[in-house]
């Protein structure tokens, strides 16, 4: 019996959200997720192509086919056996994967309509299975090789949680209080709910990997004397050095880089303050200087701690603005200004060293640079002063430099990047690295697929090596 | 969880802690300093180690209760746990033989002088000790300063020991062929001192404490201008030359959250009620 061919429907079932109004007064998620029947009208929209394009935009390559016919035929565990075999971390990446620039950019249905919402689908089966309690995979026997991690961002901890599929014994060592790295310190609540960080962190201990917070390398033990105990270390440090623009008033009060206003707001967890005892200040006047990511989630957090008014003053065009589409849209909606083409020459403070006002200049577009987005130039003479009492610099991080400081042999690039070989080896014997301090500033999941390369590279090297 | 197995109150509102911290113990050097947390929803506090026990595994920091989180600290007993204890932090003192070294400590600074104190004298250094307090009642490690110095000088704001203020050093600094001045104290008495030593040009060294989150770099708010540059006192110091601080700048921003830290403290006191 053949099945009637189903008519194509272009649109995207809708996720329900937050309504815009109410959401900027409060931090719980936005983006409510599919219910069991939008879960499977979207996976009704597949095309089920034989190639399969989605799969390779995806930097883990989720079997994105299979998940859709099993979450077709509601069989929501296999479905999410099936994610977890190439993604430990699905309710994140459900969550933050810019998918429009990866599995959903090449899908053959968004040539005729919206792509699947394969973000949305892998969210839905995990959350399936967070409510429902983790299964935890079978091991494979202890091979009695340890190997150290730096970091739990999601480089380390996709690492340590294949190497402990692989029967390695995995310790991640992590500078912070909490597992997670960006993911914790970084990405705001009503974004990506601290819960699910931890639940996913949790599952990770659950394979049998230690996490050991409180513990900075380079300061309590250097790669060298890790390698004394471990027989392999992965370095996913990360990139959290913010960067600011050396202009004048910079350091006045009132002016923060992005990451210390969102490691106060979520890691610290200031929104609940003075429960918690951390406190941050958010003014009436607000500029976030930057287009990214970062900038977005600045700005959408000190609008719900009572900002009247948010700017986000972005040097180049809505085009080249490195963020995920849906941030953007969401801002938007809860009121947030977006201004572009414009830069900060310099801030300007009050008698007691408080920043009152700043002053921007104009930018145009001119010829693409090395980044391939077009490279802004100020207009001269369209300097103009605005009124401000908080800006948020969130123009960029660089890598983490403490374990380049304190590594002997390790081969760095002048930017402070971490060189490494195609399978994540550095210059030292027994060390690899991935994620942001080997790439720069990237992507949850690149990191993740830097994690997993490395892994298996370290097992090779582990299982040759007699 | 980390032990405090030593908890002493040294004066009025400063207290000794002595906790549990086998790998921090073996790594830490004079000048270095350590973040703890007291609970889940507790704020990072630095706290400067004032010395260390390698063998039984300890570190001892001494803490003035001056808001919410230091006097939450303050509360602790004897055989209580921390949640958090990271370090050790930033760069070690550089100590070296130098010759004459003049350390100045204020307040509650003082208990980490003493161990880059005991350092320099180790080092072969003459050492001359100055340390000051609001007032009499809130000296500390008088005894212990004594004992690693060769001259010993006390002050109070209020003179009710030793020399009122610190215009005496004007003195000192002509009398004495001093090498290097080591400064651990209240802004005002990093920059004093400073100021007195510029014309001499002795090399001063300050140790900074601005407010701080995380500690490691990664969030900027540490940071201060020394010699026209931006430096984040985490990492690049927290010591730096006083004679290239802005610590005009530094003062403000030490201010940054006093209106949010007094309503904490007000909340605290009120025993954790929903304002
Ligand atoms: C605000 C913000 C929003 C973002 N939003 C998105 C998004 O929506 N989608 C997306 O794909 N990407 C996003 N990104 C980027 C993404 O989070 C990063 O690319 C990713 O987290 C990099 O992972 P990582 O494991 O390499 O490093 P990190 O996540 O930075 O983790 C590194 C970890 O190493 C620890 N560490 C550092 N030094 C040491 C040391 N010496 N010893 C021990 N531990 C150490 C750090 O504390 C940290 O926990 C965002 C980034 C930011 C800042
Ligand atoms: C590297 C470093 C080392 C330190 N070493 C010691 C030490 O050995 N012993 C000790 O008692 N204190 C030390 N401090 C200061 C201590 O960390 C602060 O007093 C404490 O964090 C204040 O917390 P609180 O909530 O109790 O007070 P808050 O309510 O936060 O502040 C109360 C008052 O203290 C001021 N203050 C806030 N943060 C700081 C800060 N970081 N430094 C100085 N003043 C501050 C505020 O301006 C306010 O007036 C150190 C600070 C740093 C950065
Ligand atoms: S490319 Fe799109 S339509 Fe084709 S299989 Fe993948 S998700 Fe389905
Ligand atoms: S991991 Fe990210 S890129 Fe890969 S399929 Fe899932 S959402 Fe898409
Ligand atoms: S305290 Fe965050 S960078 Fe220094």
């Amino acid at each position: 019996m053949s099945k009637p061919k189903p008519k194509i429907k272009k649109e995207a079932v809708v996720m329900p959200k937050q309504d815009p109004k109410e959401r900027g007064g409060n931090f719980d998620e936005v983006a409510l997720g599919y219910t069991e029947e939008q879960v499977v009208a979207e996976a009704e929209r597949c095309l089920e192509c034989v190639k399969a394009p989605c799969v390779e935009g995806c930097p883990v390559e989720v079997d994105i086919p299979a998940l859709i016919q099993l979450i077709r035929e509601r069989k929501f565990d296999e479905a999410i056996r099936k994610v977890k075999e190439k993604n430990s971390l699905p309710a994140i990446c459900g969550r933050v994967c810019p998918q429009e620039t990866q599995c959903q950019a090449s899908c053959t249905m968004g040539k005729v309509g919206d792509p699947i919402s394969v973000g949305r689908l892998e969210r839905f089966v995990a959350d399936w299975e967070r409510k429902r309690g983790y299964e935890v995979p079978q091991q494979s026997a202890s091979t009695g090789k340890r190997v150290a991690i730096v970091g739990a961002g999601p480089a380390g901890l996709t690492a340590a949680a294949d190497l402990a599929k692989l029967g390695h014994e995995a310790v991640i060592f992590e500078a912070l209080h909490k597992p997670g790295g960006v993911l914790i310190y970084g990405i705001p609540e009503f974004r990506l709910p601290k819960k699910i960080v931890e639940a996913e962190a949790e599952y990770i201990e659950k394979l049998g990997v230690t996490i050991k917070v409180n513990a900075m390398i380079g300061k309590l033990y250097t790669i060298n004397e890790l390698l004394e105990q471990f027989d392999a270390v992965f370095i996913g440090s990360g990139a959290g050095l913010p960067r600011f623009m050396r202009i004048p008033g910079e350091n006045l009060c009132g002016v923060y880089s992005a990451n210390e206003f969102l490691i106060r707001v979520n890691l610290m967890k200031a929104y609940d303050f003075p429960r918690a005892a951390t406190p941050v200040f958010v003014g009436e006047k607000v500029a976030v200087i930057g287009g990214g990511n970062t900038a977005m989630d600045s700005a959408r957090c000190a609008l719900r701690l009572g900002a009247k008014e948010v700017k986000i003053v972005y040097r180049r065009s809505r085009q080249e603005m490195p963020v995920r589409a849906e941030e953007v849209e969401n801002a938007e909606e809860e009121g947030i200004a977006l201004e572009f083409l414009t830069n900060p020459t310099k801030f300007i403070g009050n008698d007691r060293g408080w920043v009152k006002a700043m002053e921007c200049i104009k930018m145009r577009l001119g010829e693409p640079d090395a980044s391939g987005r077009r490279r802004p130039i100020p207009i001269e003479g369209s300097e103009f002063t605005r009124d401000v009492d908080t800006v948020i610099m969130a123009i960029g991080r660089t890598p983490n430099p403490i374990i380049q400081q304190t590594t002997k042999g390790l081969e760095v690039t002048k930017w402070g990047t971490i060189v490494v070989d195609e399978n994540g080896k550095t210059s030292i014997e027994g060390v690899y690295a991935g994620g942001d301090i080997v790439t720069g500033q990237a992507t949850v999941i690149s990191a993740m697929g830097a994690g997993k390369k490395a892994a298996k590279a370290i097992h090779q090297h582990l299982t040759k090596k007699k | 969880m980390y032990k405090i197995v030593t908890r002493r109150e040294l004066v009025p509102h400063i207290n000794l802690f002595e906790f549990s911290a086998k790998e921090i113990a073996a790594k830490t050097k004079p000048g270095q300093f350590v973040i703890l947390r007291i609970d889940e929803d507790g704020e990072r506090i630095p706290l400067t180690v004032a010395s260390v026990d390698v063998g039984k595994g300890t570190i001892t920091v001494v803490c003035h209760e001056v808001g919410k989180s230091t006097k939450q600290l303050g509360n602790l007993k004897q055989g209580d746990c921390i949640l958090d204890l990271l370090g050790p932090l930033g760069k070690p003192a550089e100590i070296g033989k130098l010759g004459t070294v003049l350390c100045v400590g204020g307040g509650v600074m003082v208990a980490p002088l003493h161990f880059q104190v005991r350092a320099f004298h180790e080092a072969g250094n003459k050492v001359i000790g100055i340390i000051g307090a609001k007032s009499e009642s809130q000296l500390i490690f008088e005894d212990e300063m004594r004992e690693v110095c060769d001259d010993l000088y006390v002050a109070t704001d209020d003179g009710t020991r030793g020399y009122k203020g610190l215009d005496f050093l004007k003195e000192l600094l002509k009398e004495r062929k001093i090498d290097r001045v080591v400064v651990m104290g209240p802004v005002v008495t990093m920059k004093t001192v400073s100021e007195l030593t510029r014309p001499h040009g002795i090399p001063t060294i300050v140790n900074l404490i601005p407010i701080m989150v995380d500690g490691m770099g990664m969030c900027g708010a540490c940071r201060v201008t020394v010699g026209g540059k931006t430096m984040f006192a985490c990492v690049d110091g927290p010591d730096f030359d006083g004679h290239q601080v802005d610590f005009e700048e530094l003062m403000a921003r030490m201010k940054m959250f006093t209106p949010q830290e007094k309503l904490a403290f007000v909340f605290q006191e009120e025993g954790g009620r929903r304002l």
